[in-house]
């Protein structure tokens, strides 16, 4: 795991009420309401909740990908070394993507052109932001592929996308986002589509990439085993907000929201057969409805009369640790 | 000698393979022979659960399908109730098939888009002449809330239900027939953490309840150690390691099985691991290595000749625990 910064500096990134909205036949679904995080030079951040919970639009808006009927609301904020990302011109955001923030998801197939060779793909991300010529963006497009793992890649370079295996196509994507050495990259479930044996691989050479080009990373997935080996802060989304964050091994050791004690419960783990899983009852509530007060409060088995009417804010819990439940004020409301 | 289990087989498969030729290249101008199952042998008793874990590629959805005679075997032989599944004419198959059924990954293989929940369920119960008019209407209403569906589902369509709803429909419906034996297809691959929690438990519920076995594949490690006493791990088309799950998981034998837990990733950031990094890419079920299909990858320092060239058996080196690996247990 990469060293992260140990003293306060100012954040890499800073996002402070971040709130995007869809308009859609059924309403208003705010998808991401109102959602603060950081991440430091060089550091690993989490961000972990299940699907509906907003996390990839969260990644999205970060970059202004965000279409309509999706629209970013006022008053919400991306810094960028203090730059705000949200008032950039066209031109201003196009440089920042690829260059200075990158993105990775889940699905390689639909993030390469299918009828371009791979290399000649990355070697086009390098020309969009830097002024060099097409040998010199070849060179390095090959270069870049055999950083990320590819054997033989020279010749690999004029591989279609489909001629790739899954493990294969996902490094291409690395590849392409880290041609440019960018300081952030927002990782979206990278590693979800693929098997085990390969998602380590790629795991553990984004680890060495990171360390080498001191790059900073907010790793997004709904993997909590990912997420233990390979952050040093989560944050855990629910239903559009941030319910709880901390350093990685706190929210494993003690960890204070509901949902995200759930979430831990629910896992089966690899060293014990436990006879039954504590499941979380009920499920995520539309984004176009959601309930009054706590928004988890309908499936929380703590939950009392001012979780139904009052939203509780992100209350401190320890250093560094913070969650969004009435619990940390009222402890003893606690049922066993 | 395949391995066995203490009681009488519901289901016992030998030496099973699944060949299927697919076309490739520019306008499918090539042919090749996809060896998906390339021998696999084990029983699974009744009220028993067998699980089946093995990366993409490695043959387990298809040794399922073949069970299940949904595509057909190339050699071996699956016996269902001692009957030779393969040697039946289609009335004694419809009727064997009654009592199999499956479970997939993606519930909309097994529902209709356009066939209410209810239909759906409902379909089976009629097929096979198990009830009719309102005797029928009662047994899908207990089947739905059976699997925990809310009062009313039955009318309404699977779009109109979550992906943990719409699984937990696709098992009612699996259900109806009132099948012994379950192939469980990555039943909870797609679905979130805590809605497969859910349908885990309610698989476990269901086994007890009535007595079923179930072959349940998955690709989760943690999935299978929750839901399986007896675990197969499988490699490119074969078996290569078999037994009771907690020698499995606390002493793997075999050096891929051994890679594999050492890839998960785990909920636990105080526990440092090594690591077991597999050289080279998965391999493809079109040109399997001579000799052990693992070897090319295979990371075990006393990886010899022997290993390129003939192909391990599985033998048993612990009760009930059987490897497939010249190396092991040396």
């Amino acid at each position: 795991m990469p060293d992260a910064p140990a003293a306060p500096r100012a954040p890499l990134l800073e996002v402070r009420d971040l709130a995007v909205r869809f308009t859609g036949p059924d309403g208003v679904a705010r998808a991401v309401d109102g959602v603060d995080l950081t991440v430091g030079e060089g550091e690993t951040v989490g961000l972990v909740g299940e699907s509906g919970c907003g996390k990839s639009v969260t990644a999205l808006a970060v970059l202004r990908l965000v279409e309509p009927p999706g629209h970013i609301a006022h008053g919400s904020s991306v810094r960028l070394e203090g730059r705000d990302l949200l008032a950039l011109g066209p031109k201003e955001i196009r440089a920042v993507r690829g260059n200075h923030v990158a993105l990775v998801f889940q699905d390689p197939l639909s993030a390469l052109n299918p009828v371009l060779r791979v290399g000649s793909q990355i070697a086009e991300a390098i020309r969009a932001h830097e002024a060099v010529t097409r040998s010199t963006a070849r060179w390095r497009a090959v270069e870049m592929l055999a950083a990320v793992g590819i054997p033989d890649a020279e010749r690999r370079a004029a591989a279609y996308p489909h001629q790739l295996s899954g493990g294969m196509r996902q490094r291409v994507l690395l590849a392409m986002a880290l041609a440019c050495r960018p300081q952030l990259l927002l990782a979206d479930e990278p590693t979800t589509a693929l098997d085990v044996t390969i998602q380590a691989e790629i795991l553990e050479l984004l680890d060495a990439l990171q360390r080498k080009l001191g790059m900073a990373v907010l790793l997004i997935t709904h993997n909590l085993g990912i997420v233990a080996e390979r952050t040093r802060r989560v944050y855990v989304m629910y239903a559009g907000q941030i319910v709880e964050e901390a350093p990685t091994a706190r929210v494993f050791a003690r960890a204070a929201h509901p949902y995200t004690e759930g979430l831990l419960a629910a896992i089966p783990r690899l060293e014990e057969r436990r006879d039954r899983l504590r499941a979380i009852p009920g499920q995520v509530p539309p984004a176009t409805d959601w309930p009054a007060g706590c928004r988890f409060h309908p499936r929380c088995p703590h939950a009392w009369d001012r979780c139904r009417t009052e939203m509780p804010p992100l209350l401190p819990v320890a250093e560094g640790h913070r969650a969004r439940c009435w619990l940390v004020e009222e402890p003893e409301r606690r049922r066993r | 000698m395949s391995p066995a289990s203490p009681a009488p087989p519901l289901v016992a498969v030998r030496d099973l393979v699944t060949h299927f030729v697919r076309r490739t290249g520019l306008l499918g101008a090539r042919r090749e022979t996809v060896q998906a199952v390339n021998g696999v042998s084990f029983d699974i008793a009744a009220r028993e659960t067998l699980g089946l874990v093995g990366e993409s590629g490695c043959g387990k959805t298809t040794l399922g399908r073949t069970i299940l005679r949904l595509v057909d075997r190339t050699s071996g032989e699956v016996r269902f109730d001692g009957q030779d599944l393969f040697a039946l004419d289609p009335a004694a198959l419809r009727r064997v098939r009654r009592r199999m059924q499956v479970v997939f990954q993606d519930p909309d293989g097994s529902l209709d888009p356009r066939q209410s929940i209810g239909r759906a369920v409902r379909e089976g119960i009629e097929v096979h002449r198990l009830a009719r008019g309102a005797e029928a209407d009662r047994r899908v209403e207990a089947l739905l809330e059976e699997v925990g569906l809310p009062a009313g589902s039955a009318a309404r369509y699977p779009h109109e239900f979550s992906g943990g709803q719409r699984q937990r429909a696709a098992i009612a419906r699996a259900l109806a027939v009132e099948p012994e034996f379950l192939v469980c297809d990555e039943p909870v691959s797609a679905l979130d953490v805590s809605v497969q929690a859910q349908v885990l438990n309610l698989l476990v519920d269901l086994q007890s309840r009535r007595g079923l076995s179930y072959l349940f594949i998955s690709h989760d490690l943690a999935v299978i150690r929750h839901i399986a006493p007896r675990v197969a791990v499988m490699y490119l088309g074969r078996i290569v390691e078999q037994g009771p799950a907690d020698r499995i998981y606390r002493q793997p034998l075999h050096p891929y099985t051994q890679a594999l837990l050492t890839a998960v990733p785990v909920p636990d950031p105080g526990k440092g691991r090594q690591r077991i990094v597999l050289a080279g890419d998965p391999p493809s079920p079109v040109h399997p290595p001579p000799g052990c299909p693992f070897h090319p990858r295979c990371q075990h320092p006393g990886k010899d000749e022997t290993c390129r060239t003939v192909r391990p058996e599985l033998r048993e080196l612990g009760t009930g625990h059987f490897v497939a690996c010249h190396l092991a247990g040396r």
